[in-house]
């Protein structure tokens, strides 16, 4: 509680950027079984990630939370031998319904992954604007109301890293550190105007600066999208989310969510006693 | 109490401004130590000298071939032995293994050059006369002298036939390699299979295919176009094979970054998978056209036989580099024999301008704007607010 507030301070400061109206998406997971060929990875999952809010996936390694998240946003499915069983509704619609098509749902779903992967072959102006110019959407970039340079500047700031990179935007996004590549692969997700963002231990490379340039970055933006991310730093869930589920696979089984519920309750007054084990360190 | 804190007071002495201090000199690493020259000059020159006595002199045999590979075993046990006499046991194995692997390395670089010096030797004489490589054998006996009749034609139907088969190999070649490393349809296994196996398919055959299909079935005639369709069928596995292993090389989280952002598989593979392989796809064209440009053996068949100017590949016979060198080198007539020799040498030529030309238009570094574009997004961006 005393750390979320410490936290909030920076999604309102002054310095965030006035974004365009923009309304975050809610994600509602029921009933999410998921297999890879015949073994079952993840069992009976019911997760609600509220509009707005940062929920933290903790668990020890193995346990299905990476695989969850690339449920939320169809990648699952890109996996050879991936099955899955269950309703993802956002904002009340089944982004697996057989009339959508993958790419519309991954495109109000954005993701960030554990690797920074900026693309090789282009600027860090043309990465973050990749979103558009690959679906194929018009960007105005000549004239006055140049609107590929506001979306530039806007999305590297809400990624904090407009100050760093302003003066070298033409040079390529693979030249940036490895901290600032995570926040250019950000920048890159935000550009394309998600209604939720998956992050999957997007700090797990990074140094504490990067990380702490992260979570900031993650508090920012949580008024305009919704976050969701998987991390194995406890501390760092804890300075980040809003709401935690913690996942955990017994041996031999497929994972499943031990408790859910806000970050202050799992990491203060956790109701499982392996919940207070792994918030606490003793495994996992 | 009182020396933690006069420790962060003194800390920074040591990091005192480097200009008060001089930079000691830079320690060598690596390189040609004085000990390895010493053991391997005393290797070298023990070893030729022993071998001289004992192969020439002492035992019942000669021979240079011989001679070298006797002299480059006693260096190797000479080596062996100098070493050891300053190195343990490890030390020596690294340097004998050290020894062979720079051995493989000189072998080939020498043979290498001695092609090449070896063909421009004995070609020179040819080179020397310009009107080579502006005339052609049309009305030059093969016994003419070297300031008549030139390798024009044969320079033109090898460029137009390669030119063609770059043409007909590239886009069938990429396209396949995209299906066998990203679509990986249900064929692809089987694809990849006959891929293989044609890599192996002697051009010869490539030649009979094409011979008894365009020319025998279409009845089409010998043509500079039949040959460029039968260096194609050589070409096109080297394409696909070397394309699909650069493919896979691309990494998988450019893909699923690519895909995440709402994409569709082909906007994936035509504008992030394809532009990060694109330096690899070069060399996949290259390693294409270097299996055939030099190819005699289908041209000989589907391309007739003439000693005229052609340029146009779709009718009648087109003479090409390799075919006049055969031919050339196949007559008992010197100043023929030089004039392949001479033809040999801008095949070389052409091959190391080619290679050149790609590597330059390939290889420009990805990602990076042109200064004119760097400094407009500077001036509209850069400038602090």
């Amino acid at each position: 509680m005393t750390i979320t507030s410490t936290a909030d301070p920076v999604a309102d400061a002054p310095g965030s950027p006035a974004s365009p109206a923009r309304k975050p998406g809610s994600l509602v997971a029921q009933d999410v079984h998921a297999w890879f060929g015949d073994h079952q990875v993840l069992s009976a999952v019911d997760l609600v990630m509220a509009a707005g809010e940062v929920t933290a996936l903790i668990g020890p390694s193995g346990c299905g939370k990476s695989t969850f998240l690339r449920i939320l946003n169809r990648m699952h499915e890109l996996v050879p031998g991936a099955a899955l069983a269950g309703q993802i509704l956002l904002d009340g619609q089944d982004i697996y319904d057989p009339s959508l098509r993958p790419i519309e749902s991954r495109r109000r779903v954005g993701m960030v992954f554990q690797k920074a992967n900026p693309f090789p072959t282009m600027s860090i102006y043309d990465n973050v604007l990749a979103g558009l110019s690959l679906t194929g959407q018009k960007v105005k970039r000549r004239g006055k109301d140049n609107e590929a340079d506001a979306l530039v500047e806007h999305s590297l700031r809400s990624a904090g890293l407009w100050d760093e990179v302003r003066n070298r935007l033409g040079t390529p996004g693979g030249s940036l550190s490895g901290g600032q590549q995570q926040r250019l692969c950000i920048a890159r997700s935000l550009a394309v105007r998600p209604d939720v963002l998956l992050m999957d231990e997007p700090c797990s490379a990074l140094d504490p600066t990067s990380t702490r340039r992260v979570e900031e970055t993650i508090r920012q933006i949580a008024s305009e999208v919704t976050v969701v991310i998987v991390t194995h730093n406890m501390q760092q869930a804890q300075r980040v989310s809003d709401r935690c589920a913690f996942f955990l696979a017994a041996e031999g089984l497929p994972g499943h969510i031990v408790e859910q519920g806000s970050t202050s309750d799992v990491f203060e007054r956790p109701r499982d006693e392996r919940t207070a084990d792994y918030v606490n360190g003793r495994f996992g | 109490m009182t020396t933690t804190t006069v420790a962060p007071a003194e800390a920074p002495t040591p990091a005192a401004p480097p200009a008060t201090r001089p930079v000691p000199e830079r320690i060598r690493i690596g390189g040609l130590g004085p000990d390895l020259v010493l053991h391997v000059g005393v290797a070298l020159s023990g070893a030729i000298s022993l071998a001289w006595l004992l192969y020439e002199r002492m035992l019942p045999t000669s021979g240079t071939i011989g001679f070298w590979i006797f002299a480059y075993a006693l260096f190797l046990i000479l080596l062996v032995a100098a070493s050891s006499t300053t190195l343990d046991r490890l030390g020596v194995i690294d340097r004998l293994v050290g020894a062979l692997v720079a051995t493989a390395g000189l072998v080939m670089v020498s043979a290498l050059v001695g092609i090449v010096v070896f063909t421009f030797v004995h070609g020179k004489d040819a080179l020397a006369h310009t009107n080579f490589f502006k005339d052609t054998m049309a009305y030059s006996g093969p016994d003419a002298a070297l300031d008549q009749g030139g390798i024009y034609a044969a320079m033109v139907g090898t460029l137009e036939q390669v030119a063609i088969s770059v043409v007909v190999s590239v886009p069938l070649g990429l396209a396949t390699a995209v299906y066998l490393s990203e679509v990986r349809g249900r064929l692809a296994r089987v694809v990849r299979v006959v891929v293989q196996a044609m890599t192996a398919v002697p051009t010869i055959v490539a030649g009979l295919f094409i011979y008894s299909l365009v020319i025998l079935q279409l009845g089409h005639g010998r043509s500079g176009l039949a040959a460029a369709l039968a260096l194609s069928v050589s070409m096109v596995p080297v394409v696909i094979t070397t394309a699909e292993v650069v493919l896979r090389l691309v990494p998988n989280g450019l893909r699923e970054a690519s895909l995440a952002l709402g994409t569709t598989q082909w906007q994936t593979v035509w504008r992030v998978v394809l532009p990060t392989a694109r330096p690899g796809l070069v060399t996949a064209v290259l390693l294409g056209v270097a299996r055939i440009i030099g190819e005699t053996s289908p041209v000989l068949l589907v391309a007739g036989s003439t000693n005229e100017l052609n340029y146009d590949p779709r009718h009648g016979p087109q003479l090409s580099l390799p075919l006049f060198v055969f031919n050339g080198l196949r007559t008992p007539i010197d100043v023929a024999i030089t004039r392949a020799f001479g033809a040999g040498v801008v095949l070389l030529a052409l091959v190391v301008l080619f290679f050149a030309l790609a590597r330059i238009i390939g290889g420009r570094t990805p990602g990076r704007l042109s200064r004119r574009q760097q400094r407009r997004l500077a001036r509209r961006l850069g400038a602090p607010t």
